[in-house]
């Protein structure tokens, strides 16, 4: 769930515009660069972008009793790197603020910021670790779409935080109200997210071998570890 | 079912039963209005934290009604999975293709040979490995 429209002040939403420009105008170059380099990888780029379609587009039920929806960008940072999920991410997002009045325009910087740029990152990082100390594939995979998720609504958290200090317990009074709304909602869909992302990820591991070995994803000959750490990221 | 469909609808199950479980031990009772959206909470949130704020920009369209809303957001999930399908399906054929190509290859050395394992070999290429 995003940040709805005109519900951050003009100069919160300016900077969280102004931060998020570079990831995304970067992110851009990474993109033209792939499919210039790698023609054939558009199909699997278009089957990223289209499961962080899918996946935001389901408000599933949560343990808080409210809803939310998963983000779908773990997927396509493991796959292409944080910076091209910045661009895929982007475009959902500001299909959700044009056609549905979910999230916003205003917003979108800051919406941006958390779910196509810190969550990917995140999510990222975390699988990238992981895979270094040589973790299998699947639970490296698992962790990576978790985190993404769930660091994507932490960040909103603190963004409305940052926005909406409370008037007696300031700045970390509202971070935990924003985080129990956001934060601990998310936290079983970010557990679908992983399942469903390792879901997708086995598919890809029996019909797209080659891709996913270019990707570095797989090793050479289609193995999904080696003990020379070192080739299992690229 | 080979045990990689096993594990693949085990995932399914579990995501699916983690949807469900949530509205089957009713976690929503204690609310007012059961299973809103995070957002309208946290927009609830702000108001309560600032009584005087007021949203400075509207969406420029809003679906005029729920059923709206929900058909937007279902075609938005039908495009993704519609492109998925697509990407899967694809790869699926191509496999399945260049199998039927190798063994049309093979068909045609083991005629030009003479010996006729070609056949048995061609009938287990046609379904690729999993």
């Amino acid at each position: 769930m995003h940040i709805a429209e005109g519900y951050l002040p003009p100069l919160h939403a300016a900077a969280w515009g102004v931060a998020s420009a570079p990831f995304v105008v970067h992110g851009v170059r990474a993109l033209t660069r792939e499919v210039k380099a790698n023609p054939e990888s558009t199909l699997l780029l278009g089957a990223s972008g289209a499961f962080t379609f899918v996946l935001s587009a389901l408000k599933i039920p949560s343990v808080t009793g409210s809803c939310s929806h998963p983000t779908g960008t773990g997927l396509g940072a493991i796959l292409f790197r944080p910076p091209i999920m910045a661009v895929l991410g982007t475009i959902t997002l500001l299909f959700q603020a044009l056609l549905l009045a979910h999230g916003g325009l205003t917003t979108l910087g800051a919406n941006v910021f958390s779910m196509a740029i810190a969550g990917p990152w995140a999510g990222f990082g975390v699988y990238w670790l992981l895979r270094r100390f040589d973790v299998p594939l699947m639970v490296s995979v698992f962790f990576g779409a978790f985190v993404a998720d769930l660091v994507t609504y932490c960040v909103t958290s603190v963004q409305l935080a940052l926005a909406f200090p409370d008037p007696s317990s300031g700045f970390l009074g509202a971070l935990g109200k924003f985080g129990s709304i956001f934060a601990v909602t998310q936290i079983p869909l970010a557990v679908s997210e992983g399942l469903l992302t390792v879901l997708v990820m086995r598919l890809l591991v029996k019909s797209s071998k080659g891709e996913l070995t270019r990707l570095g994803v797989l090793l050479q000959g289609g193995r999904k570890s080696d003990t020379t750490t070192e080739a299992a990221v690229r | 079912m080979s045990r990689n469909a096993k594990i693949n609808t085990l995932l399914l199950l579990v995501v699916a039963a983690l949807a469900v479980l949530p509205l089957v031990l009713g976690l929503g009772d204690h609310k007012e209005e059961p299973f809103t959206g995070a957002d309208a909470e946290a927009e609830v949130a702000i108001t309560e934290i600032q009584p005087d704020y007021e949203p400075w920009f509207s969406p420029l369209y809003e679906p005029p009604s729920g059923e709206v809303e929900s058909a937007l957001f279902a075609l938005q999930a039908a495009i993704g999975a519609g492109v998925l399908a697509y990407y899967f399906g694809l790869r699926k054929g191509r496999r399945q293709g260049e199998a039927r190509a190798k063994t049309a290859e093979h068909h045609e050395v083991a005629e030009a040979q003479g010996t006729g394992d070609g056949a048995h070999e061609g009938a287990a290429a046609g379904h690729p490995l999993p």
